[in-house]
């Protein structure tokens, strides 16, 4: 199951996994981001690191990666930002780049 | 609750709206108008058209046939949908429950060759003030866009900032009522910023002005929303989440079914041949579909 990510257990989870993370920024308001959630969640029964941001209770992370529009999904490597995905994004296209 | 609203009333909403009438599923009909047949002086290449027939002529026959049939047509602007598990159509003449909904409101619009735009999509270029509203508490926001499409997407954003513009883009205002929001009617030259959007340059209406004292200004702006013309199909199905094509298009699969269970999409705005004879098609499997659907989730 895909993780809930918080200003707390972020550097942890996110920042010093060993495999890439994939995170996505939602919100319960945004349609969107409500298509978005089962295609994340079937990665990360795949066995893929996957995380969720709600950005409503986690205004500050939202800050802090810049999130301007959601769902944004983000890919962590190595602790570094690598990939930016912006709107609705077809499971396809993130596992290829999760994969790279 | 309805059965099915069918948004468009050309030969796709048409076509889908005599198959769901014809399997006594009471369909709604909602027209904003002729749409690209407008353009279409002669028809020739359609089948059983002996004599050519003008765009406006078929269109203006479509909609009769369907009247004939008993179908519920009525003049409205859609705003948007919202819902997960049925659906709510707002248009301006009212909010309409339904259970599934049927896109065939024509092709999408030419997007604007604005400077910009693409650079900053997701860096204060947005396309759903529902979903982005919340990162511009208190910020100056653009609306980029005319007519009630864009005035209703600018009153979702002042529920979170007071500081919002329409912008124009050298058009003449055109909304249907009153509203205290601010406009602006000067022509955009480009989407300006670093990282993000920073604000608007714009040019003066050359109407007002002699072209050489044109003056070019910039208006900040921390976000930029884009809502140009009425809500189109592929606008309306961005909104909910569906996914488009690489195109712009909807997608579809066979049964013309969008990735949202429920609605639907046929005509120019599932890309591919833009002619009647595929119109026609898509909406009268729309239509099966639909049925198929409503019956499904009635029955459950």
């Amino acid at each position: 199951m895909a993780k809930a990510i918080t200003a707390a257990n972020f550097e942890q989870e996110v920042l010093k996994a060993e495999k890439p993370v994939l995170l996505d920024f939602w919100a319960t308001w945004c349609g969107p981001c409500m298509r978005q959630g089962p295609i994340v969640e079937e990665l990360a029964e795949e066995g893929y690191c996957v995380g969720k941001i709600d950005v409503d209770q986690e205004p500050e992370l939202a800050q802090k990666f810049r999130i301007m529009s959601i769902p944004t999904l983000l890919i962590f490597r190595n602790g570094q930002e690598a990939e930016r995905l912006v709107g609705l994004t077809p499971k396809e296209t993130i596992k290829e780049l999760l994969d790279k | 609750m309805e059965n099915i609203v069918i948004i468009g009333a050309g030969p796709a909403g048409i076509s889908a709206a005599l198959y769901a009438a014809r399997g006594n599923l009471n369909p709604l009909v909602i027209n904003n108008g002729i749409g690209a047949l407008e353009k279409a002086e002669k028809i020739e290449n359609y089948y059983g058209l002996e004599q050519p027939v003008s765009g406006r002529e078929l269109y203006e026959r479509g909609l009769a046939q369907a009247e004939a049939l008993g179908v519920r047509v009525i003049e409205a602007e859609v705003l948007g949908i919202s819902g997960f598990d049925t659906f709510t159509v707002k248009t301006t003449a009212g909010d309409f429950d339904t259970v599934s909904v049927i896109l065939a409101t024509g092709g999408k619009r030419t997007a604007p060759k604005i400077p910009g735009l693409r650079e900053f999509e997701g860096r204060g270029v947005s396309y759903c003030a529902v979903c982005d509203a919340f990162f511009y508490r208190g910020k100056e926001v653009a609306v980029v866009g005319n007519g009630d499409f864009a005035l209703h997407e600018a009153e979702q954003l002042r529920n979170v900032t007071q500081d919002v513009t329409i912008y124009t883009d050298g058009k003449k205002p055109e909304f249907s009522r009153e509203h205290p929001i601010s406009v602006n009617t000067m022509k955009i030259q480009a989407i300006e910023g670093e990282d993000k959007v920073s604000g608007l340059l714009m040019q003066s209406d050359a109407s007002v002005q002699e072209a050489e004292t044109q003056v070019k200004s910039f208006y900040p702006a921390d976000g930029v929303f884009i809502a140009l013309g009425t809500a189109g199909s592929t606008e309306i199905a961005r909104q909910m989440g569906a996914e488009i094509t690489d195109k712009g298009n909807i997608k579809i699969n066979e049964e013309m079914e969008t990735t949202i269970p429920g609605l639907f999409a046929a005509g120019d705005c599932t890309g591919g041949l833009l002619q009647v004879s595929k119109a026609v098609y898509e909406g009268s499997m729309a239509a099966i579909s639909a049925g198929k659907y409503v019956r499904s989730k009635k029955s459950s």
